[in-house]
């Protein structure tokens, strides 16, 4: 109904509007200094762009000499960001149900141990990590590094999804083991579709942070063959010879859209999620 | 379909639950698990559909011993006290299944679906959610649910419990509507004594893991094994009173009323005993006379009950047509049926 999408009587909405438009001005206009930086040219010494020019996303078209293309770099991003997100969306639906449902012989330890390997900091595992990725001759692989990136994801996604199943009444299983589903069958068609929420966050979750990581696959898999997006972003600061702040930003502002797209797409489900509403 | 319970024991870890029960529910009745809270009804309805696992005996479905087959074979269709709906699906979806499951064409499914949804009266829900329906109707579509696979057997665990009082009534007669016409052999677990006498063939009644008597249900009320048996039956229930026996008759504790007991349920000798005398066995006309005070009245409509307090301090209640002619505090002397009067043992037993 009309009436109840309506700010109420006794509670006006503008000045909180204002508030908020006021706080959040100067974000805004720094996204758009960002962009506009892109696709101008400026004078020296001037900070009003004077000039339009696209020569800042020449990265598109030509490859930088010494440096893999971006497309290619794209590709890995996705790669990698993909499957580290379907690997964790995998396991951890699984073991979070097996840890939350069935007489695992010493769960507890388990699930303790998990929890130990969550709040482990993932950075003093790197050397130990390089030296057995090397060993196993998955070094400057993308494997090696989506590897390693699900399994430092999954603690998190495994206790997610645990609690979640914790939450769903175990009526539902036995309903559907007396209507005579196999415990797979209640599991993938009745037990799955009621945590659909938390998997979708936590899909969301582990791609955004797949698309950002950063120091995993820099050290793993540095090689231009399997760079990904904030290595290739590192490089182009690191290379003194041919510096270009307006072509990194042009980069940067390329790095960021899948995931402006993706939170245009999915917001009004990850409001669902934060506001804790489970509802259709 | 007959089911048999045969020394069937469950425990739980260390607690043991049920010990040694047998149970025979026959071909087609319905037969009531009546007893107190956590005496062990839920526990022996899974293990009868292979939820739980039991730790001793045997269950046997007709001549089929299906002690060690799983849930998923035993052909039982099962309504939970929450219903266990599946959310997310339709009711026609909810309905269909345990046909999917099976993997019966779609065609098929769609049929027999329809004819289900006629038997429950939930012909327009099809399309609706769980969380879209009223008590009554999710009632209704869990039962449709446990039906659709023509099981052998139907347990019902509590399924009136979320219900108010009048669509309780109805769905009542709407459950033992459903099972005579399919004739289906069914178990419904229940605390509630007016639910099991009015809706079963027989009741088994059951405290602490034991069952203690099995019967129809004007039989069990007029004819309790013991003091337990006598005290769960009967709304307004029985009164007790406590005395001594002795040459056929008993002496109310702390008074000097004797109470002469019938031929049948005289004690040996002396000993303690407890009487009971149900409400409507207790009032102007019978043959043993019984002194006491009004002390409460309570208006049920066309009948009041009226609780009265004799010289011990025992309590006896009266259930008689409305009179406006008594009132708190009003001393009466009134007459219990010598012949109805229930006589039990120090240990409970009817005697
Ligand atoms: N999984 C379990 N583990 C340990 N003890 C259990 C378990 N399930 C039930 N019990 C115990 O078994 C006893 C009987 O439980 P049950 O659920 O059968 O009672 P009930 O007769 O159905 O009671 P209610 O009318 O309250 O549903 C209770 O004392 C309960 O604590
Ligand atoms: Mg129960």
């Amino acid at each position: 109904m009309a009436a109840s999408s309506a700010p109420s009587a006794n509670f006006r909405t503008w000045p909180i509007v204002l508030l908020l438009t006021l706080l959040s001005l100067p974000l805004v206009v720094m996204y758009i200094y960002l962009f506009v930086d892109t696709v101008t040219d400026s004078s020296t010494g001037s900070l009003i762009p004077d000039t339009f020019t696209l020569s800042h996303w020449d990265f598109l078209w030509h490859t930088k000499v010494g440096k893999p293309s971006v497309w290619v770099v794209l590709v890995n991003t996705l790669l990698f960001a993909t499957s580290t997100t379907t690997v964790v969306l995998l396991i951890s639906s699984m073991v979070g149900y097996a840890l939350s449902r069935l007489n695992v012989p010493g769960r507890s330890v388990l699930l303790a141990g998990v929890m130990v390997m969550h709040a482990f900091p993932s950075v003093t595992l790197l050397i130990a990590i390089f030296v057995v990725l090397q060993m196993v001759g998955l070094y400057n692989t993308l494997i090696g590094v989506i590897l390693v990136k699900a399994a430092l994801d999954l603690p998190l996604g495994i206790w997610l999804m645990k609690g979640f199943y914790d939450t769903v009444p175990w009526e539902i299983e036995m309903a559907g083991i007396t209507d005579g589903a196999s415990r797979f069958t209640v599991w993938r068609r009745l037990v799955l579709p009621q945590v659909f929420p938390a998997l979708a966050a936590l899909g969301l979750f582990a791609f955004l942070s797949g698309w950002s990581e950063f120091i995993l696959p820099r050290v793993l898999a540095p090689g231009n063959n399997v760079q990904v997006f904030s290595v290739y972003l590192a490089s182009l600061i690191a290379d003194d010879n041919n510096f270009d702040l307006s072509m990194f930003k042009a980069v940067g502002v390329f790095y960021a859209i899948p995931v402006i797209v993706l939170f245009v797409l999915f917001q009004r489900h990850l409001m669902n999620i934060y506001g804790g509403g489970t509802k259709g | 379909m007959r089911i048999l319970l045969d020394h069937f024991s469950k425990s739980f870890g260390a607690v043991k639950v049920i010990e040694d029960m047998n149970l025979e529910i026959r071909d087609g009745e319905m037969l009531a698990l009546l007893g107190p809270s956590g005496c062990g009804k839920s526990t022996t309805l899974f293990s009868i559909c292979g939820i739980h696992r039991v730790s001793g005996g045997r269950i046997l479905f007709g001549d089929n011993d299906v002690t060690n087959v799983p849930s998923q074979l035993r052909n039982v269709g099962v309504v939970f006290q929450s219903y266990a709906l599946y959310p997310h699906m339709t009711v026609r979806q909810n309905i269909a299944f345990p046909l999917q499951v099976k993997g019966l064409a779609a065609a098929d499914i769609k049929q027999q679906v329809s004819a289900i949804a006629a038997l429950v009266h939930i012909e327009e829900l099809l399309e609706r959610r769980p969380a879209q329906l009223s008590g009554g109707q999710q009632q209704r579509v869990a039962l449709a649910r446990a039906l659709i696979r023509k099981p052998d057997v139907l347990l019902l665990d509590e399924p009136l419990a979320n219900l108010d009082a009048k669509l309780r009534l109805e769905m009542r007669s709407e459950i033992r509507r459903l099972q005579l016409e399919t004739g289906i052999t069914a178990i419904l677990v229940t605390h509630d004594q007016v639910e099991a006498m009015s809706m079963c063939d027989r009741i088994a009644i059951m405290n602490a893991g034991e069952i203690i008597q099995i019967a129809t249900p004007s039989e069990m009320y007029h004819d309790p094994r013991t003091e337990f048996v006598a005290g769960f039956l009967g709304n307004p229930p029985i009164a007790f009173l406590k005395g001594t026996a002795q040459d056929g008759a008993v002496l109310l504790d702390k008074s000097d009323i004797r109470i002469p007991l019938p031929g049948r349920g005289r004690p040996a000798g002396a000993g303690r005993v407890t009487l009971g005398i149900r409400p409507e066995d207790f009032g102007p006309q019978g043959d043993v006379q019984i002194p006491g005070t009004i002390v409460f009245v309570e208006t049920q409509g066309r009948e009041n009950l009226y609780d009265v307090r004799l010289a011990d301090g025992g309590m006896l209640r009266s259930i008689q047509p409305v009179r406006g002619d008594l009132k708190v505090g009003d001393a009466v002397t009134w007459a219990a049926a010598g012949d109805k009067i229930m006589v039990f043992g120090e240990d409970g037993s009817r005697l």
